[in-house]
């Protein structure tokens, strides 16, 4: 069983109060709205593409809890200069990780601090719901919601 | 098992902490740790009563209703009709026909705004809720004004979470068809001045439709002396099974109804060219209704009665009052809804703690609070938050259930600093 304090490791502590990439984006090349319609976490996610398909820059804004802030301010870092199918691979070892079943997670980098979210199943769509924005961004869906 | 508490604090508390035994689950543990539960405003807990009468009716009586010849049968009739009875004497009705089992307080409003609504609603005709409104006492409105070009109308709330009446009667006209009203907020607690409400809206005509849900179980409740035309609540939030409800109406008002389901039970004779329909209740009770639920919920009503609604009431009002300045010493935290009069909810926010992560700290101590929109996103953002922490108080809670709450949210302000 994780501790309150496994879950709420100091990085996340960190993002969440200081968010990182925490703006707007006037010309961005995509744009996702996402939604948690049953907890009300609510963020949107900018993303702009070079011509080569790599995300040249990436912001978020939104209201939700440490874990949701959290992780999209992570996955701003984690995404920036990778190619859409690098990013798109990423999301879904991410996800592994959340949800469990993740194999090689040590080399998730900074998004490891995310590991304790797998002990709380009701949490893991905090964690996921930037990453699933990220995705209606660069498959240019306007908005996506997680329930 | 029951607190043991020192012979002034349960003096002050009505005694009532002696009923903490009636309820199994209360003395579960997770990691060692006993159970605080505070969210019964999203359902409460049940006692052995309502088991036993569940378990007494499927061990003894079960059988199908209103149709077989056999003796069973009939006894199963006579348990879900005396449950209505018991239902209808504990919110004030003058017959038991009155009342509707429907699964639920959305069931119940559903029911209204289709059957009622779209046999009086013309466009243009209002439709006036507040801004404090669950879910369910919104979108049920929103569906059938778009049948029929009906608008809704919300009355503001004051920043303290309490009904603007000046500015509900500004919106109170000669095209209110009808009002919308909780008798007390889910996710504030406010207790609104529905007597006043429905006075003013039987001056312009229009029925009062209450959403009971929040008061059912903690105050006393007389539908006449409210002025309610119709009146919902749920059985799990008072003590009852889930799945189960019921729907006061005036007998006048319903008996002009039609029917809103089809089906078996509700009928007086079928032919393919033509249905007349049962009289009330049945007319609004199609096909074999939840029986065991009707039974049980009888028997929540009844235990309820048997503690006494007032004992209730003034049980819970100092557990709220004691809580709420408890909870004032733990840094950053505010409360959200402190209207004059409010019944057993403490919804909350802390400053650089969202209410999700406030929730899953508190359940490392086993303190079970809701965190979200309680199902009101129009109140959220009419009170500038995106949701609430909330903990809600009910007959089988005690001071030392607030303490544990409060010992929770410090462990949770030294985790986020």
């Amino acid at each position: 069983m994780a501790t309150m304090s496994e879950l709420y490791q100091n990085v996340i502590l960190d993002h969440n109060r200081t968010p990182r990439n925490f703006r707007q984006m006037a010309d961005a090349t995509g744009h996702a709205e996402g939604r948690n319609p049953l907890c009300g976490d609510q963020l949107d996610v900018w993303i702009k593409e070079d011509s080569a398909g790599k995300i040249e820059d990436v912001s978020f804004e939104g209201s939700g809890c440490a874990i949701s802030k959290a992780s999209a301010s992570l996955m701003t870092q984690a995404v920036k200069g990778k190619t859409r199918d690098e990013a798109l691979a990423l999301f879904e070892r991410f996800h592994a990780l959340v949800t469990g079943r993740g194999k090689d997670q040590e080399k998730l980098g900074k998004l490891e601090v995310f590991s304790g979210v797998a002990e709380f199943p009701v949490r893991v769509k905090c964690a996921s719901l930037s990453w699933h924005t990220l995705k209606a961004a660069l498959e240019r869906k306007e908005a996506v919601t997680t329930e | 098992m029951a607190t043991v508490l020192d012979g002034s604090t349960a003096r002050r508390l009505g005694g009532l902490e002696i009923h903490r035994q009636d309820f199994p689950i209360l003395a579960t543990r997770r990691n060692g740790k006993p159970l605080v539960y505070l969210d019964s405003a999203a359902t409460s807990q049940k006692p052995l009563a309502v088991l036993e009468a569940e378990r007494q009716f499927y061990e003894t009586a079960n059988a199908n209703i209103h149709r077989g010849v056999y003796h069973l049968s009939a006894e199963a009739t006579r348990l879900y009709d005396e449950a209505r009875e018991k239902l209808a004497r504990y919110l004030g009705a003058e017959h038991a026909h009155e009342v509707i089992f429907t699964r639920g307080t959305t069931e119940g409003i559903n029911l209204v705004a289709q059957s009622w609504g779209r046999a009086n609603l013309k466009p243009g005709d209002e439709i006036l809720l507040t801004e404090m409104e669950h879910h369910s006492n919104i979108v049920p409105w929103q569906l059938v004004a778009g049948q029929t070009g009906a608008v809704v109308k919300a009355a503001p709330v004051t920043d303290r979470g309490e009904l603007d009446l000046d500015g509900f009667k500004k919106l109170l006209n000669g095209r209110t068809r009808v009002v919308g009203i909780g008798h007390v907020s889910n996710a504030l607690g406010t207790i609104n001045p529905v007597r006043e409400v429905a006075d003013l809206a039987h001056g312009v005509g229009a029925v009062v439709m209450v959403d009971g849900a929040q008061s059912a179980p903690h105050l006393p409740v007389d539908v006449k002396a409210l002025g309610a035309d119709f009146f919902a609540c749920s059985s799990h939030k008072m003590l009852g099974p889930t799945g189960m409800g019921a729907l006061y109406g005036r007998a006048e008002l319903l008996d002009a109804m039609p029917p809103w389901m089809g089906g078996g039970d509700m009928i007086d004779q079928v032919t393919f060219e033509r249905t007349t329909f049962a009289p009330l209740p049945a007319k609004f009770e199609a096909g074999t209704p939840n029986i065991a639920g009707a039974i049980g919920f009888g028997a929540a009503a009844e235990y309820i009665q048997g503690i006494g609604r007032e004992a209730i009431t003034a049980h819970e009002h100092t557990l709220l009052e004691y809580a709420t300045a408890a909870v004032s010493d733990v840094p950053g935290l505010r409360v959200v809804g402190t209207a004059d009069q409010k019944a057993s909810v403490l919804s909350f926010v802390m400053d650089g703690i969202h209410p999700h992560d406030i929730g899953t700290i508190l359940d490392d101590d086993n303190v079970c609070i809701r965190a979200g929109h309680h199902c009101a996103q129009p109140l959220m953002r009419r009170l500038g938050v995106p949701a609430t922490a909330r903990a809600s108080f009910a007959l089988y809670n005690t001071e030392a259930d607030a303490d544990a709450l409060v010992k929770a949210l410090h462990r949770a302000r030294e985790l986020f600093g």
